[in-house]
């Protein structure tokens, strides 16, 4: 269960994320859906803790992030495509990770086996494509076997049978009872793999519903989205992420 | 939710400093640029050291005060202290520009603690590095010498003291530049900051003012407090060199603990 409330952060002159609320519940694939730049990614490092709000609160399971014993046993996420050293092998990557909360260390093989990544395990990781990068970070969520799983953007880079495996992973994570925070723009995607959506624009909660209500009668779920979104006319001003670039 | 069996381990105690040294070790020692950053560190002062000394010509009857071998052996540490140091900000700007620092913080979201264990790990392998490379460079720059000139033993007065301290100069100046790393998370700006404070300001600082403002300095600390058998006048005593850094090095690692853990990351 993650809750936020009232969450707000800005950088500079653009506020990033607004007086956000919405509860993610368990056992369902909330998707979290909105426009490149709408916030979804500053949310996600606000649930994480590696930003810091201006205003409001996230709670994991009624904690803040760093409050978490073991975080990675906590909360998995797959935050952006490469947050791992070039020059480090997947396998040490993973299993530093898994030192670091006192993980078994067997994890590490049988994360990189459920991902497919086993038979390049040893290789350095910084020849990784897009996809196989986007792999290692989905071992890295499940290292932990945590029961609340946050996905940014993950079907990027991946080909068909890569975008189909991981919308059966979401589901069977969902269904085993956990928390999957799913975010995507891709409105066809999340038609097929969320329960439940939280859709945002420039950083404000426009819809929390299902993706069952949202569709009733007859409307396609990109209709249903354009109409949602559409009424507010300033967005497509809407700066990029490009802000949250690192130097 | 109870219904979730996760991998949270039995009595799920949090993460301790401990685990988190354990991490910095394995990523520490994954990354091949480690082992031939510490290899070239060896090499190259070994290699000067023998060389320098193979060159030393026995003293004048006026020098013989003065004359210290010592100083000459580790003559080294000048290039030496380039590559830990490097190494050191690497240590910390590696992660921000792969992203790696999130997946980082992830894991261990207590920055101090982080900070403390990437310091713990790296000042300690530097640390031992630093002593082994110091030893084996004095005792094969002993053998280089040339007969005419009065060999050091390392029981002299003050060589054992030269030697332990000059190794532990390099473990400090790899913490300073893991906390440059830390403050300005950018390994260019980090690299030529380090540049600057080792090589450049102290310079200048000496053209300008002799050994005034430049005893103060890293690199003036360690060729002339440090590794020498005989103190320097108008230079800081050895002990008295050391503290300094002792103190440069907490500041420093305190300021970017400080910014670690006010900054987004």
């Amino acid at each position: 269960m993650i809750e936020a409330r009232g969450l707000s952060k800005r950088y500079g002159p653009t506020l990033a994320v607004d007086g956000l609320g919405f509860d993610v519940r368990p056992g369902a694939v909330t998707g979290f859906l909105g426009p490149n730049g709408s916030g979804k990614s500053t949310t996600m490092r606000l649930i994480m803790g590696l930003d810091r709000p201006d205003a409001g609160t996230v709670r994991i399971d009624g904690r803040a992030y760093h409050q978490l014993r073991r975080p990675l046993c906590e909360v998995g996420a797959l935050l952006e495509a490469r947050t791992y050293h070039p020059g480090r092998s997947a396998e040490k990557h993973l299993a530093a990770l898994a030192a670091a909360n006192g993980i078994a260390r067997s994890r590490v093989a049988a994360v990189l086996d459920t991902v497919g990544l086993t038979d390049v395990a040893r290789k350095r990781a910084g020849g990784f494509s897009l996809g196989m990068a986007q792999r290692l970070g989905i071992a890295a969520a499940l290292l932990g076997d945590p029961a609340v799983l946050l996905f940014d953007e993950p079907v990027n880079g991946l080909d068909p049978q890569g975008v189909r495996w991981i919308r059966e992973l979401m589901k069977s994570l969902a269904a085993e009872g956990r928390t999957v925070l799913l975010s995507s723009h891709l409105i066809s995607e999340m038609a097929l793999t969320a329960d439940h959506l939280i859709v945002i624009g420039q950083g404000r909660l426009l819809a929390d519903t299902s993706v069952a209500e949202l569709t009733a009668g007859g409307r396609t779920l990109e209709e249903a989205f354009f109409a949602i979104t559409g009424s507010s006319a300033e967005y497509r001003g809407v700066a990029p992420a490009e802000h949250r670039r690192q130097p | 939710m109870s219904a979730v069996r996760t991998g949270l381990p039995v009595g799920h105690h949090r993460f301790t400093f401990t685990h988190a040294a354990r991490m910095e070790w394995i990523k520490l020692s994954s990354l091949r640029s480690t082992l031939w950053a510490l290899l070239a560190t060896v090499a190259g002062m070994i290699a000067i050291g023998v060389v320098t000394m193979a060159n030393t010509k026995a003293p004048g009857a006026d020098h013989v005060d003065t004359f210290d071998p010592v100083n000459n052996v580790l003559a080294g540490i000048a290039l030496g202290q380039m590559i830990v140091g490097v190494l050191g900000v690497l240590v910390m700007t590696g992660e921000y520009a792969s992203g790696a620092i999130r997946s980082t913080l992830a894991a261990v979201p207590d920055r101090p603690v982080l900070l403390a264990a990437k310091a713990g790990v790296l000042g300690l392998l530097t640390l031992m590095v630093g002593e082994i490379v110091t030893f084996a460079t004095f005792l094969a720059g002993r053998l280089a010498l040339t007969d005419a000139v009065p060999r050091p033993g390392i029981g002299d007065p003050g060589v054992l003291r030269a030697l332990v301290l000059s190794g532990a100069y390099l473990a400090m100046v790899g913490l300073l530049g893991l906390a440059l790393g830390t403050v300005v998370r950018h390994t260019a700006l980090a690299v030529g900051l380090l540049v600057g404070v080792l090589y450049v300001v102290p310079a200048v600082f000496s053209g300008l003012t002799g050994m005034t403002v430049a005893k103060f300095f890293p690199t003036m600390i360690a060729a002339n407090s440090l590794a020498v058998s005989k103190s320097v006048a108008g230079c800081l005593s050895p002990w008295a060199g050391f503290a300094v850094l002792c103190l440069y090095v907490a500041v420093a690692l305190g300021v970017g603990g400080r910014l670690l853990v006010r900054r987004d990351a």
